[in-house]
């Protein structure tokens, strides 16, 4: 059974290199009665038959796909359709190496099963864990069918090739269609085999970096398309939770529904009873319809005793922050020699402190799930980017085996992170328990916001020690907020090189490219946030805010030094030693950031004479992960209002290098979304902890980004035929610093908190 | 208690209390799951239906509202609506979620305005949340289908 700890060595091994995914299994391919399965499995059973192994079931992949009777490709897909369209940029992988007609593809998304390995859509990993995989396994499926095409024509394979959809010889070509109907092909592949199949050179590939029509894009113009919330189950009821006034601790004291009794289609409130402690003091109202449980929700008294952290705000969690900042609490992450010794000998010593209000998920489809019981197997219908994390604790609170347990796939109405935390499960799961039949569990919006996992409200310090002529000699960067990873994943900390360990996703982009000298990096989890709040991962996760510390410092220390922003930054990436890269995914190492670097200010016009109060900003970053990086660069182009501190983002060009490019118009469209995000989080939305609670759980208050705040996006992807890496999130991380610094240079006004708001920008100008 | 009235044009009567908003009706009683749920308030459009060929915030419609009238949602623009093409043409829909709503305003803008200008899609479009933020493609979307229809855009 699926085990945290099995996770969590599937996912280090996934989110290091994809290549070593291959060394761990073989690949079998088998008549089975779909036509021919096509599939990944663990290396013991590469001496059993294809064919049984694969009618049990017995696969170990990520996923496998197979070839039916009448030449339909169906790639199974374990990765949560939230808007990347992914299924389409996994499918076009496979069929680009299977020489399969583009036509003749579908996408599954399937429902949870251990066979199927890891669940879990996030780290913008998914094109890049699985290009080399789903390559092999495509090449895998060609070479099988070319021999099996030879043998029915009776010709050698090396007489023959294949190419849409079919193996053309000298003598003739078979469908695999035909194939399918009148061959019997068993094939196991070793590890060793899979490693040498041979892959298309880049040139030659006519599906990978050319433009398709996404698979789910056309029933989302119709209304057709089916998430979480359109989901129905024969026999259900409908729930609203009432929410608790702490997210931890609180007990329910009394429940009086004497008034709800008056409301139509009203059933009863329930208070839920968890073993796994998922939703302590929750309640849930049942009614005959979701509007008569929001109604009658109304008209219920719950009171409870709340939990401890009642009464703590934003500032108590800043201050906080700052008091453990001010400590040597955490854990070093980079801990290069004789930092100190350097600070002592500096000439001078630079310092910035930049802190980041909490930020809301606000996906727009609320959270909700479905749980019912069907001959003996819980099931819960609901959309989720980590269901592998989550079973567990369905499991724990049903008092059952994981087993017992599977999670239907629907489409995501937004996942942006928020439900890699899948605790809106549990409350249905809990509640069908309880009632003996179906429960479909909706949260409102204000629910869906007021326990959103939110991105923690964070304090960092930078700084840099110079020599006298101002060139640098070393730098540190501590940061703290709540850490989402200890929240919800533990066995995902790092150690650090103290023996303390750190949340990656709450530090990662810390540990830069640049060479300013020794370097020292310090995580530190600010213990407030996490026993207020369940900390979240959000869409760019840690280099959403890091960056924002590091690329608006280094800047101040660019104006400090005397030097071009553009130009420091160059003269500091150098690709020298621990910055050269490494293959595969880091090939180039720092002159691939200081090449989009260049590109984006040649774009962008860097350099050239502004309008009055009109400045240009620049960052850099390194997407999400250093052993994945998608080398980004940004330049940002404002206009500020002297009188209001009001800002106006005129303009962002953005320069990205991601390697290979599967779906060109599906990475624009992700970058497109991606750089918003990071505009909106930097000048649109945030809100603040007030009595234990976020303030802001409407858009009557809470406000995104929208259509007549969009800039001119200019967007450019470096041609490239190196490791495909991610796209999801990189152009979140670089936005926020390029408006930060662009209007320093517009208006000379340095902002350090996150969002920017005009007050801030008015006061910072005086 | 029962509501008379008609739905991408059919006659359709939904006994719900008369306070109910429209968009539960349309989702769970005619069981129509195009229309969204997004915010409850008005603020997000993803809830958008015409009354009467007008765009209006079905989540905040009560029933009692819309007796006798004519609704149209997602599921009655039929698939091949210049918008729903030039929706799949500029691969607009991320998670889409809000897409049938910003469908059902922009078929409202166009039906009184064959081709708005910038600042006007801009202007009718504001009270559409698009949390993916695809807000680059919705606009190229409409300016697509105001070609299509054979509309030139308004200064």
């Amino acid at each position: 059974m699926l085990k945290s700890q099995e996770h969590n060595q599937d996912a280090s091994t996934d989110g290091q290199v994809s290549a070593g995914q291959v060394t761990r299994r073989g690949f079998m391919i088998g008549a089975t009665t779909a036509g021919f399965t096509l599939a990944f499995v663990p290396t013991a059973l590469l001496s059993t038959a294809p064919a049984q192994a694969l009618a049990d079931g017995k696969f170990e992949p990520t996923l496998w796909y197979n070839i039916d009777d009448q030449g339909i490709v169906t790639v199974h897909v374990t990765k949560a359709e939230m808007g990347q369209h992914v299924g389409t940029a996994l499918a076009r992988i496979v069929a680009e190496e299977l020489e399969a007609n583009w036509e003749d593809v579908r996408i599954d998304h399937v429902d949870t099963h251990p066979k199927f390995g890891l669940f879990v859509t996030g780290g913008s990993w998914s094109v890049w864990q699985n290009f080399d995989l789903l390559s092999r396994a495509g090449a895998a499926g060609r070479m099988s069918l070319i021999q099996e095409g030879a043998k029915l024509m009776g010709v050698t394979a090396s007489d023959c090739r294949a190419e849409n959809s079919s193996v053309i010889c000298s003598k003739g070509s078979l469908s695999y269609a035909e194939i399918v109907q009148r061959g019997d092909i068993t094939r196991a592949f070793t590890d060793e085999q899979l490693a040498k199949m041979p892959i298309k050179p880049a040139q030659d590939r006519r599906l990978i970096g050319s433009e398709t029509v996404a698979m789910d894009i056309p029933d989302k113009t119709r209304g057709a398309a089916v998430y979480g919330i359109d989901a129905t189950y024969p026999g259900m009821v409908y729930a609203k939770p009432i929410l608790p006034p702490t997210r931890y601790g609180s007990k329910v004291e009394s429940v009086d529904d004497t008034a709800a009794k008056k409301v139509a289609g009203y059933q009863q409130t329930v208070v839920l009873e968890d073993p796994s402690n998922t939703v302590p003091g929750w309640a849930l109202v049942i009614a005959d319809s979701y509007h008569a449980a929001l109604r009658a929700s109304l008209a219920v008294k719950v009171t409870w005793q709340a939990g401890p952290t009642a009464t703590i705000s934003e500032a108590d969690l800043i201050a906080r922050g700052k008091e453990l900042l001010d400590s040597d609490a955490g854990s070093l992450v980079v801990n290069d020699e004789h930092v100190d010794h350097v600070y002592m000998a500096a000439d001078s010593v630079l310092e910035g402190e930049y802190t980041t209000s909490t930020a809301l998920h606000f996906q727009l489809e609320p959270v909700n799930a479905i749980g019912v019981e069907k001959d003996g197997m819980w099931e819960l219908h609901t959309g989720n980017q980590w269901q592998s994390l989550i079973l567990p604790t369905l499991a724990q609170a049903m008092g059952v085996g994981e087993d017992k347990i599977v999670m239907r796939t629907h489409t995501l109405g937004g996942g942006f992170g928020r439900r890699l935390n899948g605790d809106y499960g549990v409350p249905a799961m809990l509640a069908a328990k309880a009632l003996g039949k179906p429960v479909k569990v909706v949260f409102s919006r204000e629910d869906d916001s007021r326990f959103d996992s939110p991105r923690s409200a964070s304090v960092q310090r930078v700084s840099m020690a110079f020599d006298e002529k101002k060139e640098t000699m070393a730098m540190q960067h501590a940061a703290t907020a709540g850490w989402p990873t200890a929240a919800m994943a533990p066995f995902f900390l790092a150690p650090g090189t103290n023996g303390e360990n750190f949340d990656p996703f709450s530090i990662n982009g810390a540990d830069h490219w640049y060479d300013f000298g020794p370097h020292k990096v310090r995580a530190v989890m600010n213990d407030l946030a996490n026993e207020t709040f369940r900390p979240g991962w959000l869409r760019s996760v840690a280099p959403g805010w890091i960056h924002w510390a590091a690329e608006s410092f280094i800047d101040e220390a660019a104006n400090y030094a005397g030097k071009d922003p553009v130009a420091f930054r160059l003269q500091h990436l150098t690709a020298a030693g621990k910055n050269a890269g490494a293959a595969p995914n880091s090939v180039g190492g720092a002159k691939r950031l200081a090449n989009v670097l260049k590109r984006v200010a040649a774009k962008s016009g860097w350099g050239n004479k502004m309008p009055k109060d009109t400045g240009m900003g620049v960052a850099v970053t390194f997407g999400q992960e250093r052993n994945m990086p998608t080398w980004t660069a940004c330049v940002a182009q404002v206009k500020v209002d002297r009188n209001s501190g009001q800002v106006k983002l005129e303009k962002l060009t953005l320069v990205l290098d991601a390697g290979t490019i599967v779906h060109p118009d599906g990475a624009l469209a992700q970058t497109e979304g991606a750089a918003l995000w990071g505009a909106s989080l930097a000048l649109h939305e945030g809100t603040e902890f007030a009595n234990g609670e976020v303030k802001d759980v409407n858009l009557n208050s809470y406000t995104p980004l929208r259509m007549a705040d969009v800039p001119d996006l200019d967007i450019e992807f470096v041609a490239s035929a190196e490791q495909a890496v991610g796209l999801g999130e990189p152009a979140t991380t670089v936005v926020g610093p390029a408006i930060g610094n662009a209007i320093f240079n517009a208006v000379g006004a340095r902002v350090r908190h996150l969002p920017i708001t005009a007050d801030a920008v008015k006061k910072a100008m005086a | 208690m029962a509501s008379k009235l008609t739905v991408n044009g059919k006659a359709v009567s939904v006994d719900v209390p008369d306070d109910t908003p429209l968009l539960w009706a349309i989702r769970d009683e005619l069981d129509m799951k195009g229309t969204k749920f997004g915010c409850g308030i008005g603020m997000c459009g993803a809830c958008t239906v015409h009354v009467n060929g007008q765009a209006q915030r079905s989540c905040i419609t009560p029933i009692s509202a819309v007796k006798g009238k004519d609704i149209t949602t997602i599921e009655g623009l039929g698939g091949e609506h210049p918008l729903q093409k030039a929706w799949i043409a500029a691969q607009t829909p991320q998670c889409g979620y809000c897409q049938s709503g910003q469908i059902m305003q922009a078929a409202s803008l166009l039906a009184t305005n064959a081709a708005p200008s910038d600042s006007e899609i801009e202007a009718a479009m504001n009270g559409n949340l698009c949390r993916c933020m695809a807000y680059t493609r919705i606009k190229k979307a409409i300016k697509l289908a105001v070609d299509a229809t054979g509309g030139t855009q308004n200064a």
